[in-house]
């Protein structure tokens, strides 16, 4: 059937379901692969500590174990946790002459199954001689601190200098009238994706290798595993089943990927790694993790003049992306307002932890956290309302080719900043609230009300990610491929990018597939990550799709004798205009390109082009929280969350919708419930799924969600990202809303998250 | 030690170690897969699973309590010949799942659930879910799919 009108816009429901709902979808986890071993770590159960002797006696002869391995007979390059650093922080796989963090890996049994390198992993004994801990970035920079790796003073793994950056700007606060100043911490979170981690490497021929991975993005993965267990990318193939969630965390190269396929290759066999969430808790990268020092200059009538931060950012015992995401931070700090002066300053701090990297937003919530909160500081310490202030201060409307970033670090390319504030006020019906909330002051009520807004504006496809290999091709059954660099693990690429290939060429969306997630398959690819895959992937389908139609068109025309501009798209085919007998099928277009001696048919009727969006796009958006908390036990509860997002042009709005439901309720968990906790003496207290808060539905409202489009030229879709935006925006949002709710007790601020044990201690103290 | 179980209404017999989970039970002895297993604590719910009819974390079982009785699993759950349980339909209606891996256990707790409560309000079925973790929906599309399979009225759960 022909297709009528577009499909693009409409809330087409999801090709990937099926499998899923049926329970035949296959994660990593569910292959079964012939005379696969699987692998146990042992890990350290101590945060600092030099290394003594590691006896693997009972181990060996447990039964089932084929190997026990440990930094003595197992060999491996060190691994550098991002390419900026200086190699003296570089990982061990397994551990060398001192552990760091607990869950380092020690050492590493295989057997013939789970249980069995469980249960022999368990009779490893290992001799650690302690060594001072440091959980705590500012105890780590101060002076006399012990250095976590040797060459790094005052334990600073990396910084605004090391990029020239971060230096003091003369006579900031010159033309201010009033200072505001906070320090801000923005915890340490975990990102949870419900499917752990884990590996399948499997030996092949001739050196080669196949590994099973769930990650974000399999061509990086390679190139690092590569290089681990050396041997030439060329020969090893990385591959994602359904991947259970990522929000980050699986975009990174986890040391234990090596370990499993070193041994694979040493024993020649198939080897498995199956994270267990206790594992995760300590060994997958977690994110956030700043202290924010932070000064607002203002005017009296709350027009901003300066702003300055300095920045620390957790970047755990070994570094990884989170020593470079404070950079982000920076680039995203005067957020949507005008800030004529910006003085910015980062240092990445090493602690006995594990690593940081990215999560959902990674660098730019806690960007929007600072400039959010100290607002809100300032609109009480001036008497302004908080929606006043911020639109005193907002940018005004502009469009394509855009406004420089206050911090001229990034080009913002299309904005309309009021648009979605006005409309998540009327949603919410603001003054309403207000006299709402006046009322139950006036009457000294318990339960107290509190509104929060936020205005946000966010990086996507950031650092250089706005570039992205695709190719649609036609099969002879009248079908099509579409192949992406990109890598989905929950999204809805299938279903978006099938929508695209449907909308140029007619093709209907359950006939195209999707290939993705290997790299022997597609050539490049950088992966899912930064809000990126329907900007970047999306818009190759798109110039893909295109460059089909014009080969097509040039084979149709030559077929039926017709001017090439006659021939336009029919009922599952191509056929000259107003002529639909005049019809030839996709299936026959397919068949007859190789012989139709057309430029580009070599290989079929297929398009293929690396998409280049020029630069980062900047979605933006603003949200309002209204929360109750209960002053006499602390209690807080959110009773209403409008988010008005605005990711440029809609797609498909039940996907959108699905990505703003999942960030907001991973912004508010982090504004109210979660906090990566480590004890003194580093060990971690929140390492499981009892301990570690993410909420459940009872914890969270259902969502007011709502757009607006602003659409964005850097792209044929005019497609912003969607994926972090509901992070971004809801933290501070909430955050603010409780701190609202405590003003009559004098409270002016109150780190995450907002616990009752927190709130109650705020308003005791307040109270004195 | 043998054990002998209905699931999805056939017969599974097998010799077990004693301290075998029963959701380790039915993807390593029984290979199905579609049950996951997403913590170590009994607290995120993806190994959610009928037991005898009642919704139950298949990570809380041992295979050998099982013994004699009868499991339905997410593979079981939709008609024989493929037509989705009101549920599974109103999941995918509603856009109730992403990476799709609480899933499973999502549509069994809801399944137990509506069992119990067939008219359940927004609240309940907030509360009704609450040992299900979901780290993509927010669960927003969730609870509108579990409230919209009960409107259908055919929500009957059970093991078949």
């Amino acid at each position: 059937m022909a297709v009528q009108g577009s499909i693009l816009g409409n809330p087409v429901k999801r090709k990937e379901d099926a499998g899923i709902l049926n329970g035949t979808t296959e994660y990593f986890d569910d292959l079964k692969i012939d005379g696969m071993l699987h692998i146990a770590f042992v890990r350290s159960t101590v945060a600092h500590a030099n290394l003594g002797a590691i006896d693997t006696t009972d181990a060996e002869a447990m039964p089932g174990v084929v190997g026990v391995y440990t930094a003595d007979n197992l060999e491996m390059p060190d691994v550098n946790g991002f390419i900026m650093l200086p190699p003296t922080m570089n990982r061990p796989p397994l551990a060398k002459g001192k552990v760091r963090f607990v869950g380092d890996i020690v050492a590493a049994v295989v057997a013939n199954t789970k249980a069995e390198a469980v249960d022999a992993a368990e009779t490893v004994i290992v001799d650690y001689d302690p060594l001072p801990v440091l959980v705590d970035m500012e105890a780590s920079i101060a002076d006399g601190a012990i250095a976590i790796h040797e060459g790094q003073p005052n334990n600073i793994a990396f910084g605004a200098a090391g990029m020239g950056m971060g230096a003091p700007v003369e006579g900031l606060m010159d033309e201010a009238d009033v200072v505001v100043k906070g320090r801000f911490v923005n915890q340490r979170v975990a990102g949870v994706p419900m499917e752990p981690n884990g590996i399948i490497a499997i030996p092949e021929a001739d050196g080669a290798m196949t590994a099973w991975i769930p990650t974000q993005g399999p061509h990086g993965q390679r190139g690092e595993l590569a290089g681990v267990i050396g041997i030439d990318a060329e020969k090893l193939r990385v591959r994602a089943a359904a991947v259970g969630g990522g929000f980050g965390s699986k975009n990174t190269f986890h040391v234990e990927f090596g370990i499993t396929a070193k041994a694979a290759i040493v024993l020649n066999r198939p080897v498995k790694w199956t994270e267990t969430r206790s594992e995760n808790m300590v060994s997958m990268v977690q994110g956030r993790g700043q202290i924010q020092y932070v000064e607002l200059g203002l005017k009296r009538d709350g027009t901003i003049t300066a702003l300055r931060e300095n920045v620390l950012g957790e970047a755990g015992a070994y570094p990884s992306l989170g020593a470079f995401l404070p950079f982000f931070t920076h680039t995203m700090a005067c957020a949507v307002y005008n800030v004529p002066k910006l003085e910015f300053n980062w240092n990445a701090v090493l602690t006995n932890t594990t690593s940081i990297a990215a999560y959902r937003g990674a660098g730019r919530p806690e960007a929007t956290q600072a400039i959010e909160r100290i607002l809100d500081m300032a609109a009480v310490e001036l008497g302004i309302d908080p929606v006043d202030i911020r639109r005193k201060n907002l940018m005004p409307k502009f469009e394509a080719p855009g406004a420089p970033a206050g911090s001229g670090l990034a080009m913002y390319d299309t904005g309309d900043y009021a648009a979605p504030l006005d409309k998540a006020l009327e949603a919410a019906d603001y003054p309403a609230l207000r006299a709402e909330q006046a009322k139950r002051r006036a009457n000294n009520d318990v339960k107290q009300l509190g509104i929060g807004v936020s205005v946000y504006v966010e990086i996507t496809a950031p650092a250089g990610l706005h570039i992205e290999y695709g190719k649609v091709e036609i099969n002879e059954d009248g079908s099509a491929n579409a192949y992406v660099g990109t890598s989905a693990h929950g999204q809805g690429h299938d279903t978006a990018f099938s929508m695209i290939v449907q909308e140029l060429l007619g093709i209907p969306m359950d006939k195209v597939t999707l290939v993705q997630s290997d790299t022997a398959l597609v050539p490049r690819g950088s992966g899912t990550a930064g809000s990126r895959s329907l900007q970047t992937a999306g818009s190759a389908v798109f110039r893909a799709s295109e460059g089909v139609l014009e080969t097509a068109k040039q084979i149709a025309a030559n077929l039926l004798e017709a001017n090439v501009d006659d021939i336009v798209l029919g009922d599952g085919g191509l056929q000259v205009a107003g002529v639909p007998s005049k019809l030839i099928g996709w299936g026959e277009l397919a068949s007859k390109a190789k012989a139709s001696g057309i430029e580009g048919t070599a290989d079929g009727l297929m398009h293929e082009l690396d998409f280049d969006g020029q630069q980062s796009s900047f979605p933006f958006g603003s949200h309002i929280a209204v929360v109750e908390v209960d002053t006499e036990t602390g209690k807080v509860e959110l009773l209403r969350h409008i988010a008005v997002d605005d990711c440029g042009k809609i797609l498909n709005p039940m996907l959108v919708r699905g990505q703003q439901h999942g960030g907001i309720a991973q912004g508010i968990a982090q504004a109210l419930f979660e906090w990566v906790q480590y004890d003194e003496d580093g060990n971690p207290i929140t390492a499981n799924l009892m301990d570690y808060a993410i909420p459940s539905a009872a914890e969270l409202p259902s969502f007011e969600t709502y757009n607006t489009e602003t659409p964005t030229h850097l792209n044929p879709l005019g497609a912003k990202g969607i994926g972090e935006s509901g992070t971004i925006g809801s933290t501070p949002a909430v955050q603010n809303a409780v701190v609202d709710a405590l003003q009559p007790f004098g409270v002016k601020n109150l780190d995450m998250p907002a616990s009752s044990q927190r709130v109650w201690a705020a308003i005791q103290e307040a109270r004195g | 030690m043998k054990i002998s179980i209905s699931v999805n209404g056939g017969a599974q017999e097998h010799d077990v170690e004693p301290r075998t989970l029963l959701v380790q039970y039915l993807r390593e002895d029984c290979g199905l897969t579609g049950t996951k297993v997403g913590c170590d604590t009994s607290s995120c719910g993806a190994c959610t699973v009928l037991f005898e009819g009642e919704s139950v974390k298949s990570c809380t079982m041992l295979a050998a309590q099982a013994d004699g009785g009868s499991v339905t699993t997410i593979e079981g759950l939709a008609a024989a010949d493929g037509t989705l349980h009101p549920v599974q339909q109103a999941f995918h209606d509603k856009h109730g799942l992403q990476c799709g891996y609480c899933t499973a256990g999502m549509v069994m707790a809801a399944v137990g659930f509506l069992d119990e409560n067939p008219t359940p309000s927004e609240r309940d079925v907030r509360e009704g879910l609450e040992g299900n973790l979901c780290r993509c929906t927010g669960y927003h599309n969730i609870v509108e799919a579990v409230l919209a399979a009960a409107e259908t009225g055919a929500v009957s759960g059970g093991s078949k």
